[in-house]
């Protein structure tokens, strides 16, 4: 007897003197539960203080996810009394599948005055339900900015379980915004801010009895890109109903200017959920209005290449600004009879590098990448950036490829051919490049010495520009053709023609698809066949303040279509830089 | 005589004063404990102690009943006892998946209840008349033990099961079981066990399951154990004071006035409460072996120790339940529980050993 009681008041010890802390604390968190407050997300401004991604209340209607309850009879009963439109079942049923256990799934949002009164005159019959005012994100700017401010949406449960993953899981709520694509999710944890917490005491079945403590939370710091919108805005424009990129960067510190990526998407789409239909729509479109075509969009660079080849000769010693040859309008291997064509027909007579680049003549480019190889105008390239992610403040970038041995025999388990570096010569090929990327190494060339880092958000520290080891004279060189095409009887001269200030550039045309020997019929092919546009430009000439590369799909020729959008993105932005 | 000696009378010489002084302690301490878990809820409270006012009363008429009778009402209490419980595995009402009452309209009673009683009065007269200890003793015996403890069991109801086995065994115990028959019976039972483990109910076993892991079904089975651990082991060695536990406030300890009535002491009072509860068990017990030892008779005796020795394992194992060492088998803690027929079959107990009290041996050899 004196043993079993030895043992109760034994068990009895332990629990309340020797452990009594922590069962104190049990017993607290069995009293006390702290309600997450959301903070208030950070905006996104542009570099003159316009606001291009902010927050707005709005009355929304929740299901407060309970056991036992069936979610659609509580929202048929609610039908009754406030308007829920298809598309808002849909979106509830979308969300409902998607949601964590017990957390809240929105019904219906942008509650008028009207209806936010009747549903308060009648909540007791909707205990499930909960009217509350929320933040949501607004981008004013909507397509034009899309992709580059990316969205927020409702946390998931598949990005709740990637939040316990890192960590951060307790930073979110159940129901909480968390940013997607663009600088919204690059710039999370800027823009986020910190939970607060509201303690509040409550009973066996969770009814809260009185407040506690209060812990207010901060509010997330607001975003100022480099971006100008009314660039941005200028620039997206100009593309008319033309889909494509550009990017526009200042060539001394990588700010970026203007970025587009031609179509966008409607941003709010996503902050309340889109119905099936349009879902649907935007998923399967052949646009592909979800790429970033900026960033990942990877495209032949075409003769845009031709600079870059031109300055890997020149380094070199393979060719010098002397050196010509003629030009019969097609390029062949010696001992194969397979010809290279000229885009232009019977050829551009005697070619040094100047006309080359002026007009563009693929015949010397065929001839200077056999004589370079491929090594070293992989090496070439790899120093102006191709082939590797620029590093920009984007959550995604795809690198391109910069062709090699190496990549051939890994890609396709095949060794690499003579015949294959004919055609990286004029940007064809396996060369695939990303309008970033193309931007980066224009703006190369326009600050001579460095490959700069592209950024949307200025840097405070030092920037990571890498040098790229070119000689002046030979930068000088080049600038010098690439002015040229601006001015008549270059591929773009057309483009410049009555502007306040110089340009420099380069056009390019890329091959959607090879016409094996056939007849390029500009009029009569499918649109979405005909080739890609492409151009690369900065300005002024002698001074650049503005690098940029544009890419209009299926837009036919870089120095009738692409060009034109340049001259107008260089106009507004001398407009307020002289 | 006037009013006020003869109360005197009745306390010295009926009544025990030092048992009646424990017990009107422990319901003192019973309707506060009661008051604070049911949250100030007085209605409550009048009921328990109109349940202990009439418990005192039986107290009283058992106490003075001639002791001759006593043991002439053994057999009859104890087939009446039996009669109602197979009654009730026949008839009895079904709740929450157990039969345990029967309705006799003009009365619902739970015939284990009085079971608890009437078996050791039954033991005990039994030994005391065949005196000579003989095998068919013991089989008789132990069939008169095992046939109502395996009644309850069958309702089920293993709290009880358990209570009415140990207010046998003791009788048995102390009669002279040899302790190698002892030995023998346990081995049995062990052996038995595993087999025994396919008999009790599913949410037998999963309570037995649930006090080996409580953690493990946090929200079902193991709920009642860790809330009742918490708000233990959070009262601390001074308690949060009463009527400001947050477990039983905040009915996070559920069935905090019955049942697990003393994790609301552990948590309100602290160790010191635990430790005055146990103080006054214990005075109770110390009390009670007393009067078995200074017991006019065998069967007496043997009923004396055997009731004391019931009321200790009644504490033991709630207390132990509360406190996560043993299964949740739903004993109420002797005198501190919320509830009538525990009141009463307690306080007849009591009033039993009062009775053999007033009947002591006056020459103590």
């Amino acid at each position: 007897m004196l043993l079993m009681s030895a043992l109760l008041l034994g068990r009895l010890f332990y629990l309340q003197i020797v452990n009594t802390d922590y069962y104190q604390v049990r017993a607290e968190n069995n009293r006390i539960n702290a309600t997450p407050i959301p903070p208030n997300r950070g905006l996104i401004l542009d570099s003159k203080g316009h606001v291009l991604a902010k927050n707005y209340a709005s009355y929304v209607l929740e299901l407060m996810q309970r056991d036992g309850d069936d979610p659609y009879k509580i929202i048929n009963r609610l039908s009754d009394l406030i308007a829920i439109s298809p598309q808002d079942s849909e979106r509830f049923a979308k969300a409902l599948s998607a949601s964590s256990q017990f957390s809240n799934v929105i019904i219906r949002d942008d509650l008028s005055d009207e209806e936010v009164a009747l549903f308060t005159s009648n909540a007791y019959q909707f205990p499930e339900v909960q009217l509350s005012a929320q933040l949501y994100r607004e981008y004013p700017y909507g397509e034009i900015t899309s992709h580059l401010l990316g969205y927020v949406r409702r946390v998931s449960a598949a990005d709740l379980q990637r939040l316990e993953q890192k960590g951060l899981r307790a930073a979110y709520t159940n129901s909480d915004w968390i940013g997607k694509r663009g600088i919204e999710a690059f710039y999370e944890n800027t823009l986020r801010g910190q939970l607060g917490l509201n303690y509040v005491e409550v009973d066996s079945r969770g009814m809260e009895l009185r407040q506690l403590e209060r812990q207010n939370p901060i509010g997330g710091q607001n975003v100022v890109l480099t971006i100008d919108i009314e660039l941005q805005r200028v620039a997206y424009e100009a593309f008319a109903d033309r889909n494509g990129a550009l990017i526009a960067l200042d060539p001394n510190d990588g700010s970026v200017f203007a970025f587009i990526s031609k179509p966008g998407y409607n941003p709010s789409g996503f902050v309340k959920g889109f119905d099936t239909k349009t879902w649907q729509q935007i998923r399967t479109s052949m646009d592909r209005p979800l790429v970033n075509r900026v960033t990942n969009g990877v495209y032949p660079p075409g003769s845009t290449l031709k600079p870059f080849l031109a300055l890997a000769g020149l380094e070199e010693n393979i060719r010098n600004p002397a050196w010509s040859m003629w030009d019969p309008g097609y390029f062949s291997l010696p001992g194969s009879k397979k010809q290279f064509r000229d885009w232009k027909r019977g050829g551009h007579g005697q070619v040094n590098l100047h006309k080359a680049i002026v007009e563009s003549v693929d015949t010397y480019f065929y001839k200077l990448a056999d004589d370079l190889g491929i090594d070293t105008i992989h090496q070439y390239l790899a120093r102006f950036g191709f082939g590797v992610k620029t590093g920009i403040d984007l959550p995604s970038e795809s690198e391109g490829i910069a062709p090699s041995r190496d990549w051939k025999q890994k890609r396709f388990g095949v060794s690499w051919y003579r015949g294959d570096t004919i055609s990286v010569g004029i940007g064809q090929g396996y060369n695939l490049v990303t309008p970033l990327q193309l931007a980066v190494a224009t703006a190369g060339i326009a600050n001579g010495h460095s490959l700069i880092q592209p950024a949307l958000v200025k840097k405070t520290g030092p920037t990571s520009a890498l040098p790229l080891n070119i000689s002046s004279q030979h930068i000088r060189v080049l600038k010098k053709a690439m002015e040229d095409v601006m001015k008549p009887g270059g591929t773009a001269g057309a483009a410049a023609t009555g502007a306040a200030y110089t340009m420099a550039g380069k056009t390019g045309t890329a091959q959607v698809f090879s016409l094996n020997g056939e007849e390029y019929d500009e009029i009569n092919i499918d649109e979405n066949l005909r080739d890609h546009a492409l151009f690369i430009a900065y300005a002024p000439a002698d001074n650049p303040t503005i690098a940029l590369a544009v890419v209009v799909e299926n837009g036919g020729h870089g120095g009738s279509v692409a060009a034109p959008i340049a001259r107008k993105v260089f106009d507004e932005y001398f407009k307020s830089h002289k | 005589m006037g009013i006020l000696p003869r109360v005197k009378t009745e306390i010295t010489k009926v009544l025990d004063g030092p048992l009646l002084a424990l017990i009107l302690t422990l319901f003192a301490m019973s309707l506060g404990v009661l008051y604070s878990s049911s949250q100030g809820d007085v209605a409550r409270v009048i009921v328990q102690a109109q349940h202990f006012a009439f418990a005192l009363v039986l107290m009283w008429v058992v106490a003075r009943v001639p002791f001759e009778y006593l043991s002439r009402l053994a057999l009859p209490l104890y087939l009446l006892a039996l009669v109602l419980l197979i009654l009730t595995a026949v008839m009895g009402e079904e709740s929450k998946g157990a039969q345990r009452w029967l309705d006799l309209k003009f009365l619902r009673i739970q015939p284990s209840e009085l079971m608890k009683i009437a078996l050791p009065l039954m033991l005990a007269w039994y030994f005391d008349r065949y005196e000579r200890v003989r095998p068919i003793t013991y089989f008789v015996s132990v069939l008169l033990l095992l046939v109502p403890v395996m009644l309850i069991l069958r309702q089920p109801d293993l709290g009880t099961a358990i209570l009415v086995f140990a207010s046998g065994f003791f009788v048995l115990f102390f009669a002279g079981i040899s302790i190698r028959i002892f030995v023998f019976i346990t081995t049995i039972a062990v052996l038995v066990m595993p087999f025994a483990w396919g008999l009790l109910h599913a949410y037998q076993q999963k309570r037995i399951l649930t006090l080996l892991n409580p953690s493990a079904d946090p929200l079902g089975a193991g709920y009642h154990t860790i809330q009742s651990t918490i708000a233990i082991g959070s009262g601390g060695f001074w308690g949060k004071g009463w009527m400001d536990g947050t477990q039983s406030q905040l009915n996070f300890l559920p069935e905090g006035s019955t049942d697990f009535i003393f994790a609301v002491l552990g948590e309100e009072f602290g160790f010191v409460g635990v430790l005055l509860i146990f103080l006054v068990y214990a005075m109770l017990i110390w009390r009670g072996l007393n009067i078995a030892v200074q017991a006019p008779s065998l069967f007496a005796r043997l009923a004396a120790i055997s009731i004391t020795m019931t009321f200790f394992i009644y504490a033991f194992v709630n207390v132990g339940m509360v406190i996560g060492l043993l299964p949740i088998v739903g004993v109420p803690l002797p005198l501190m529980s919320f509830g009538g027929s525990s009141a009463v079959t307690m306080l007849l107990g009591i009033g039993l050993l009062m009775n053999f009290r007033s009947n002591r041996r006056l020459v103590q050899t």
